[in-house]
């Protein structure tokens, strides 16, 4: 047993049925009766409705109903919510202007859903909903933050003048500019966090269900968090009872963030069921996901950075335009403030920190946390500043970077920016990262690369993110409308076996092995006897889902204090079986023991005994279960440098991404190949926004260009180095597995990594991502001319 | 996709009298163009007639000099053939830069040369290699065939059976990627062939072209330094999210020497 439990690269138990194509995702069910439902949507970025008419589709061979919004607001239902009040400068609530599931008056942006059509077929649906006929005046969108916030800009809402949702800031206003008053040199940065498509492998589906011999409304649905969308729904939307709701998320192919929200389209689904009485089905196809999925990041962001004549950081000032989309989407305030400016501090001493964030509405799709969700805008922008000042200062990065690093002696440690930093080893970490990629041997890898006419670059990235998400009260006080706990339950059978019922979501993270490996490792039960039960609200308690890393901190524990009131049951039990006190019995990797002999029971025995209670205590209750709730006492702050070098083809502007080392510090490990697994993920991403990707709308009409693979590029496996991962563990204090989480990390650091190698390599920092050849091309080309003019 | 009579003949002469037949009918062969664009719903054939039952349409064969590939060839199989590898080296290697495995495994000559796709890679090496078109009424030179964007000298109901590929002297390709969907940003199709030294250039443009000063350059010395300071006018490239015209024009030329490099081996 001792090579399944905590600290075991174990195989994934999910991986079976995922490799052989026997996962059960949403579009895998049908209900009996089931009707398809097909969006007719807005192909203008901006327009206001004047009339919408669907004779002509209702006649449609296969139509069952066709709705517009108006149908909708018949029957009051509510709008799409935000679940976190951002409170701005003045202390006002942000502006959450109302997100209808079918838009009635105006479209915001393309793709906005403006009628549907329920038919018996999905052909028939579509065939139907292009017969809708919609007249609009057409009116002139704004894509962009900058231009939404000049005077004169169309306005996406009317209650949100000047497309304003919040003028936001965080820090100490006059400290930092204190700071800067006796710096010895400041550096300057403009940056551009460029808007990401999230891009799951399956694409968003729902089925909604309503039985009216129970009043029962079933919905299966994508969702990394199926209990907040069941609250969303009954709260906020349709004001029904929860015990009414259930909602189911299957198997679901990666979310990366987008699918923590709550959707128009899932809710029209339950919304037409219960009208119709019949299960109605929607899936998206690739198009409808780059339309309406929410997108990532999206900032524009100018940075300061004061330090002393020895570059010692004195002071950090941040000004950043946060680009919202159309509406508010579910926890969208939130991404660009508090999981933003709280990370500011990076791994450094900085003492004084003001950041003031502007959130603006665009005729764009609504932009929400994406893998790393405000940690990785906040990274990016402090290592970029931080190698743009070591270049100008001459000084080493990586030795600026250790001059300015919170020291290991220093945890907990309070940043200027209300984070407590729970443990860490910033140096040691730089110190092995930098061994790993043999930073000493670069001078002579570049002078080889000159060559062969290429220009080579180094970048480092030190990133540091807030995970374990989070303590309720903190995050109340901030404006959530939820807490953020986890449950857990531990279920024993008569026969040994274990089902584990868990709050939180897994969806390519493989909890259902990690989990189980924790309880295997804790209760001795093998780890084929145990069962990890998740995503279904009729059987597992009530739970907060998966995001922000926090599914292992936060649901972990909670699994663990399960485990913990197991075995103060199961103590009462052996006692009784070995005649002994409780008080005398030991217990130790799924044995019971009575302290100074050789009596013992196994977990096993146990748990037939709470089952079979003939000889059992008098005054304990049969059965062996238990149930717990955990509410963490801080964030987690895993950290850990990185390190990118790159060749660029200076004839066509091609960078290659040639090694990659990372070192990250995640505390404890319960699975080291899932982890290596989940950081190897997390860089292609960050490489995947730094080289490839981005959204893009035309400025003029707010056409989405990049609507398919062919325009929108996803990293490919030949796109990527082969990595090289270090660990090192500083145990998260606070929490009882030690553990800090790792789904975002690699997110998160790539893409500053990968940008501070391409400007060594160029000689300049006026680059954007993502760096296409093209862009890269035209920084050398400009160089070129510069130099030739001089 | 809407829906449509599907067809799946056995010889050429009924294939284009289902062609004839149908109100709005549409040649299918490896579907790697043509299904996107059904499945998107941008075309609504009434008809398909699927090329790749007729047998006479497939096969690749070597003799005098000329190379001679059925329309219905695959990718794949001209990749990774042992007659194209030998006598045209380069033609094999582009084959195998098209698309994915997939694609290669389904997509034919026939059908991307039908399509001539501004981004394709297979009409730059008709081109430069001065291929022949055979089709079902006519053949056509190489010179005549690529007639403007998605457009070709193809009539109606003419079917493509097979293209012959004069042995060249040498011969070279280069690609450069559009980073997003992998066609060519821009690729250059260099051959020093009986007639003369050809450089053919797709994905730059709206539809493959040649580049007759390279041409000229390439004939007096045929090497990469020929090409030295050879401008192309970004004025007449393709310009969009992922390259500009005048990126696309310094492309051509950074790709060309490279073709010329990958002849001479
Ligand atoms: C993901 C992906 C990546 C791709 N990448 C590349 C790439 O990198 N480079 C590249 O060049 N191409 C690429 N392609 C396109 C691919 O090469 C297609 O196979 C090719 O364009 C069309 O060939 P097909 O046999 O599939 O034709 P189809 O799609 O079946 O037909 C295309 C058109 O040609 C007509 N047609 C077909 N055969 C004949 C014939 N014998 N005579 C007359 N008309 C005919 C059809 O009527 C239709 O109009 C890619 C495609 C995909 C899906």
């Amino acid at each position: 047993m001792t090579n399944q439990g905590i600290g075991q690269s174990v195989r994934r138990k999910e991986d079976f049925r995922f490799i052989t194509g026997q996962g059960h995702y949403t579009d895998d069910i049908n209900r009996p009766g089931q009707l398809y439902a097909y969006f007719h949507r807005s192909p203008h970025a901006f327009a206001k409705i004047k009339s919408i008419n669907t004779d002509a589709a209702r006649k449609m061979p296969g139509v069952v109903a066709v709705y517009t919004g108006k149908d909708v607001a018949v029957d009051k239902v509510g709008g799409l919510i935000c679940g976190w009040t951002v409170k701005d400068k003045k202390g006002e609530p942000h502006k959450a202007p109302r997100h209808d599931i079918i838009a009635i008056d105006h479209v915001r942006h393309v793709g906005d859903q403006v009628a549907v059509v329920i038919a018996r077929s999905l052909g028939e649906a579509r065939d139907a909903a292009e017969a809708i006929e919609v007249d609009y005046d057409v009116l002139t969108p704004v894509v962009d933050v900058v231009t939404a916030l000049q005077p004169g800009a169309p306005e996406v809402h009317a209650d949100a003048p000047g497309n304003l949702c919040y003028d936001w800031d965080f820090g100490d206003k006059a400290a930092t500019e204190a700071a800067f008053a006796k710096a010895a040199h400041v550096t300057k940065i403009d940056l551009v966090n460029n808007r990401l498509s999230p891009n799951p492998m399956e694409p968003r589906s729902a089925i909604g269900e309503y039985e009216p011999g129970t009043d029962q409304t079933t919905v299966y649905t994508t969702s990394q968090n199926p209990h907040v969308i069941r609250l969303i729904l009954c709260a906020f939307v349709f004001g029904l009872p929860e015990h009414k709701v259930r909602v189911i998320a299957p198997d679901v192919g990666g979310g990366f963030g987008s699918k923590i929200f709550n959707y128009a389209e899932e809710t029209v689904c339950v919304w037409a069921a219960r009208k119709l009485k019949k299960p109605v089905k929607w899936t998206s196809d690739r198009t409808e996901a780059f339309l309406t999925d929410a997108h990532g990041r999206d900032h524009v962001t100018h940075a300061e950075l004061a330090m002393d004549k020895d570059g010692k950081f004195l002071g950090f000032r941040v000004e950043t335009k946060a680009n919202m989309g159309a509406y508010l989407s579910t926890f969208a305030s939130a991404v660009p403030t508090y999981l933003y400016a709280l990370l500011l501090a990076g791994q450094y001493t900085t003492p004084a920190i003001y950041a003031e964030v502007k959130a603006v509405f665009t005729n764009t799709t609504p932009v929400d946390a994406y893998r790393g969700a405000g940690r990785p805008e906040a990274t990016y922008v402090v290592e970029r500043i931080v190698e743009a000042a070591a270049r100008e200062l001459k000084i080493d990065p990586a030795e600026l970077r250790r001059r300015n690093f919170v020291p290991d002696d220093a945890f907990p440690y309070q940043t200027p920016v209300a984070c407590v930093y729970d443990s860490g080893q910033y140096a040691k970490a730089l110190d092995e990262a930098l061994k790993m990629s043999d930073y000493a041997g670069f001078k002579q890898r570049k002078a080889e690369a000159a060559k062969k006419g290429k220009l080579r670059g180094i970048g480092l990235c030190a990133y540091i993110e807030a995970c374990g998400i989070a303590p309720s009260a903190v995050v109340g006080s901030l404006g959530a409308g939820v807490g953020l706990w986890e449950s857990a339950q531990i279920r024993f059978n008569a026969t040994g076996s274990v089902f584990v019922h868990t709050g939180s979501h897994s969806h390519g993270q493989g909890h259902e092995t990690t989990f189980a490996q924790i309880v295997s490792d804790r209760l001795g039960v093998p780890l084929e006897s145990i069962e990890v039960v998740h995503g279904d609200t009729a059987l597992v308690p009530m739970g907060m889902g998966t995001y922000g890393s926090r599914s292992l901190a936060v649901g972990g524990s909670a699994i663990m204090r399960a485990a913990d009131k197991i075995i103060d049951k199961g103590k009462k039990i052996a006692a009784h079986l070995m005649e002994a006190s409780v008080d005398d019995v030991a217990y130790d990797k799924g044995v019971f023991s009575v302290k100074g002999t050789d009596k013992q029971v196994p977990m096993a025995q146990i748990a037939f005994t709470a089952y079979v209670p003939h000889n059992y205590p008098a005054d304990l209750e049969p059965g062996l279960e238990a149930s717990a709730f955990y509410d963490p006492a801080n964030f987690t702050f895993p950290a850990g440098v990185h390190v990118a070098e790159v060749e660029i083809d200076s004839d066509t502007g091609v960078t290659r991404v040639v090694n990659w080392v990372a070192v990250d510090d995640f505390g404890k490990v319960v699975n080291p190949m899932i982890v290596e697994g989940q950081v190897h993920g997390g860089i292609a991403q960050g490489v995947g926004q730094a080289l490839l990707e981005g959204v893009v709308y035309d400025p003029k009409s707010g056409q989405l260009l990049t609507a398919s693979f062919n325009d929108y590029c996803m990293p490919r496996a030949d796109d990527l180095p082969s990595y090289k991962v270090g660990m090192i563990e500083t145990p998260c204090p606070h929490n009882p597995l030690g553990v800090k989480g790792c789904g975002e990390a690699g997110a998160i650091a790539a893409p500053a990594a990968l940008m501070n190698a391409i400007t060594d390599a160029l000689g300049t920092e006026k680059i954007n991502m993502p760096a296409t050849p093209q862009n890269v091309w035209r920084v050398i080309q400009s160089q070129n001319l510069a130099a030739a003019a001089e | 996709m809407y829906a449509f009579n599907y067809h799946r003949p056995k010889s050429l002469a009924d294939a284009g009298k289902l062609l004839g037949d149908a109100s709005d009918g549409k040649f299918i062969a490896g579907g790697q163009t043509l299904l996107p664009t059904l499945k998107n719903r941008f075309a609504s054939p009434s008809d398909l007639v699927d090329l790749t039952g007729i047998t006479e349409l497939s096969g690749i064969s070597v003799s005098g000099g000329t190379v001679s590939i059925g329309a219905i060839t695959k990718h794949g199989v001209v990749a990774t053939s042992a007659d194209v590898k030998k006598a045209i080296p380069a033609l094999a290697h582009l084959a195998g830069l098209i698309g994915d495995p997939a694609v290669r495994n389904m997509g034919t000559m026939g059908g991307s040369v039908a399509n001539n796709d501004p981004a394709a890679d297979y009409p730059s090496a008709v081109l430069g290699l001065n291929a022949t078109v055979h089709t079902t009424k006519r053949k056509i030179a190489a010179d005549s065939f690529f007639t403007g964007l998605f457009e070709t000298a193809l009539e109606e109901s003419e079917i493509i059976t097979k293209i012959e590929f004069p042995v060249p002297k040498r011969a070279g390709y280069e690609k450069f990627r559009n980073p997003a969907s992998r066609y060519a940003m821009v690729g250059v199709f260099v051959a020093e062939t009986a007639d003369g030294v050809r450089v053919a250039v797709t994905g730059a443009g709206p539809c493959v072209f040649r580049h007759k000063e390279m041409e000229a350059a390439l004939a007096k010395s045929f090497s990469p330094d020929a090409l030295k300071g050879i401008k192309t006018d970004p004025g007449k490239m393709n310009n969009d999210i992922h390259g500009s015209g005048e990126y696309r024009a310094h492309l051509v030329g950074v790709v060309a020497k490279r073709a010329v490099q990958n002849a001479l081996g």
